[in-house]
């Protein structure tokens, strides 16, 4: 069984409501979309199986999301059955384009029940449904329902176990000439013989450029479709047009028999006077910019609560772990190898957790409409859309929870983008470097200066970020630019079940599938900095690390540096905080050999780093080097928790491989002007 | 005033009402606005413009539809 709608329409409430905790999130295999299935009892107590398909406007896809719909519906998804019943959810305050989905539903040939939901927002806007009548007209058993407050729930649960349900008898009839070109076409498709016409009818409504791209049927399908099309547009019928047009007017009459408006006058509604404010040209900003500030304090500074608690305990365990192990590799490996790679996976779930409340707020409440709505100008700018720049202002804090928000943005390229640049975004993972580098660059300088140098590294990375998002649109994903058409759903209050479900399931699922390729390549990282061992067994741990892999590979990696004025020291400090970056600042010191009492005190460190000298005596870290080390903190990708991410979301290693690459790359060119550049221009 | 030829939504004020007349978008764009219940005939009103005059927000079959002004440029349309 399978549970089918409109977004807005509270299909998820209607699927939490029924399913309660038992739910599983999963996959479909190859594309991100997400496989959300639950169990519930019907009202005889018999278990079934409902499945959450993605909310849809038309099965005439445009989003990978509805494509998935689409395919299981059609019995095309490999891993998933053709669902015996749909529950189709609709919307009854905006039921006409509700109905819309419904009225091609009705054309497959699986048993419906359509089930009303918001009844009682319709019938404050002055809309009264007859359920009856709807019933009659539809041919199909209609549910009246207030899903967040539980009216219906047990009616729809009758309704789904009454066996066996029959299949729709009512759909759109088309045009007389349409409808025979769609009958000619089904005969020829090799499908089950209940869904051909639907099949046929959506081959012939593709426009050319999308039938050239159909890959489930074979080119003698693809001809005799385009032959058919070509006999409808002689015979002046539309086929992208006139199966839409067939819909609405069969949809105005379920309309006009069911729909009872008042006198058709009714007061402006709560939420358009809401908006009048929060879309206002002054007010708006206001407002957004308000909500951004407070969601970003929130995952920046109310999250480094409970973070800095989880670092705390980490670092404690390790310690416990140390004291209680003899000195050993195993010792090694449990404390800075896997507790340490556990503890940088835990440190991020704070920031995870606000992230999906407040996006769950803004989702459920309607508002993500809004702000997308606000900022698409801006973001279009960079060939972005409205929806990417909460992911952006995410990833100021910390890039993973950024990307895991894409998940809003429908269209495929434009969430590429936007994920491929948001670690440019200066996250807080930086600013441990930055601190450091600012100390070393201008001790003496007053913390307002410092926090200016600060500034300008924020900005530089969203600068750089807008660049890449136009380059990378322009270049590496053109084609036709997709159009924004952006539902604005009426407010609605949050419902607080359905967010703390998904924080709970989003942070389960970074936990499972980014958490383990993170602890894997901690324990990684772990033996390149201590394998092989110094034979010296007294040697003191800045020994050991710098003949370790990779103490060598900072070695090697000198040549790559030197143009940028780095020695190996430093190459050992980036190879170090590959994983992460704030595990520079500990890397440094363990290279320079500096004991801290107080990891938080970096003043030892700072002295150190400015005291250090080349072999011809002049200093090591010049502002230009300090300058240069900033720049390429800004730009690097140095995290292999936001590659987990990345490979997470695309399903695939070529654009976390990809982003490492290029962000790199513009790491060491910037690093690279900045210091050659600074030469050149008399600097030091 | 009048309904003259080749008036398009983008070029509408706030509040005007009006009503679609055909479009000059390519097909798959279009299809959506169709399916969003922007068929030739419907009639929509003009609700706002976004703080910076892009995307417009209209309102069709009683609820409220945003597109930008690039393809609201493509619906040709009359005033009501």
């Amino acid at each position: 069984m399978a549970i089918a709608g409109n977004p807005n329409c509270g299909k998820s409430t209607i699927f939490n409501a029924l399913t309660g905790l038992r739910q599983k999130v999963g996959n479909y295999p190859g594309v991100t979309v997400e496989k959300k299935t639950g169990r519930f009892f019907g009202s005889h107590g018999e278990a079934m199986e409902l499945l959450d398909l993605p909310g849809s406007y038309s099965l005439q896809v445009r989003s990978p999301d509805e494509a998935v719909a689409r395919d299981v519906l059609l019995g095309r998804q490999a891993d998933t059955p053709r669902p015996d019943v749909i529950i189709c959810v609709v919307d009854a305050s905006n039921l006409e384009r509700n109905l819309y989905l419904v009225a091609q539903m009705l054309e497959l040939n699986i048993p419906i029940v359509v089930a009303l939901n918001m009844v009682d927002v319709a019938e404050k806007n002055g809309v009264v449904i007859d359920i009856m009548a709807l019933r009659e007209k539809l041919g199909v058993p209609v549910v009246a329902m207030v899903a967040t407050k539980g009216v219906g729930l047990i009616e729809l649960r009758q309704a789904v176990s009454r066996s066996p349900l029959p299949p729709p008898t009512i759909w759109t009839q088309m045009p007389i000439v349409l409808e025979r070109e769609v009958m000619g076409l089904a005969k020829q498709l090799p499908v089950a013989p209940d869904i051909a016409r639907a099949e046929a009818l959506l081959l012939l409504t593709l426009h050319e450029a999308a039938l050239d791209e159909v890959t489930h049927h074979d080119r003698t399908v693809i001809q005799a479709t385009k032959a058919a099309q070509q006999r409808l547009g002689t015979a002046g019928i539309d086929p992208i047009s006139a199966p839409v047009d067939a819909r609405y007017d069969w949809i105005g009459q379920v309309c006009a028999a069911a729909h009872h408006t008042g006198d058709g006058h009714y007061a402006t509604s709560i939420s358009d006077k809401l908006d009048a404010w929060l879309t206002h040209r002054v007010w708006g900003w206001v407002a957004f910019l308000g909500m951004m500030a407070l969601m970003f304090f929130c995952i920046f500074f109310v999250a480094k609560v409970p973070m800095d608690a989880i670092t705390n305990g980490t670092d404690w365990l390790a310690k416990w772990v140390g004291d209680h192990l003899p000195e050993s590799d195993l010792r090694g490996l449990l404390t800075d190898g896997v507790i340490a790679g556990v503890g940088g996976v835990v440190v991020f779930l704070p920031q995870i957790l606000i992230l999906y409340f407040f996006l769950g707020i803004l989702e459920d409440t309607g508002y993500m409409a809004r702000a997308a709505f606000i900022m698409d100008r801006l973001m279009s700018k960079a060939g972005l859309h409205g929806k990417s720049f909460i992911p952006m202002l995410s990833s100021f804090a910390c890039a993973i929870p950024g990307i895991m928000a894409t998940r809003t943005i429908e269209n495929r390229k434009d969430r590429l983008v936007t994920i491929l640049v948001a670690p440019l975004m200066s996250c807080s993972a930086r600013v441990p470097v930055y601190t450091l580098m600012i100390a070393v660059l201008m001790p003496a300088h007053s913390a307002l200066q410092k926090a200016g140098i600060m500034l300008i590294m924020y900005f530089l990375g969203g600068a750089v970020a807008f660049g890449m998002a136009w380059l990378f649109k322009k270049k590496l994903l053109k084609g036709e630019t997709p159009m924004l058409l952006l539902e604005m759903p009426p407010y609605r209050m949050p419902s607080w079940k359905g967010v703390a479900l998904r924080m709970w399931e989003r942070s389960g699922l970074f936990l499972r599938r980014a958490g383990t390729v993170i602890l894997a390549l901690s324990v990684l990282l772990w033996a390149l900095a201590t394998y092989p061992k110094p034979s010296d067994p007294k040697a003191t741990p800045s020994e050991a690390l710098a003949q370790s892999f990779a103490g060598r590979m900072g070695h090697a990696l000198e040549p790559a540096i030197k143009p940028l004025g780095y020695d190996w020291k430093i190459g050992i400090g980036l190879i170090g905080s590959f994983a992460a970056r704030e595990v520079f600042v500990g890397t440094m010191s363990i290279v320079y050999s500096v004991e801290s009492k107080d990891k938080e005190d970096i003043t030892p460190l700072r002295d150190t780093m400015t005291n250090e000298k080349r072999s011809d005596g002049t200093p090591m870290f010049t502002p230009l080097v300090c300058i240069g080390l900033m720049v390429f903190y800004v730009l690097a990708m140095q995290c292999i928790s936001t590659v987990a991410v990345v490979r997470r979301e695309t399903n695939s290693w070529r654009w976390p491989l990809f982003q490492i690459f290029y962000m790199t790359g513009l790491a060491w060119v910037g690093a690279f002007l900045v210091y050659q550049g600074g030469k050149l221009l008399g600097f030091h | 005033m009048t309904t003259d030829a080749g008036e398009t939504l983008s070029s509408l004020p706030l509040g005007q009402k009006g009503r679609v007349l055909g479009f000059a978008l390519p097909p798959e764009h279009r299809q959506r606005l169709l399916e969003m219940g922007l068929t030739v005939g419907a009639q929509f009103e003009v609700i706002r413009f976004a703080p910076l005059g892009d995307p417009i927000d209209i309102k069709v079959r009683g609820y409220h539809l945003s597109l930008r002004k690039n393809e609201a440029a493509g619906v040709l349309v009359a005033r009501l």
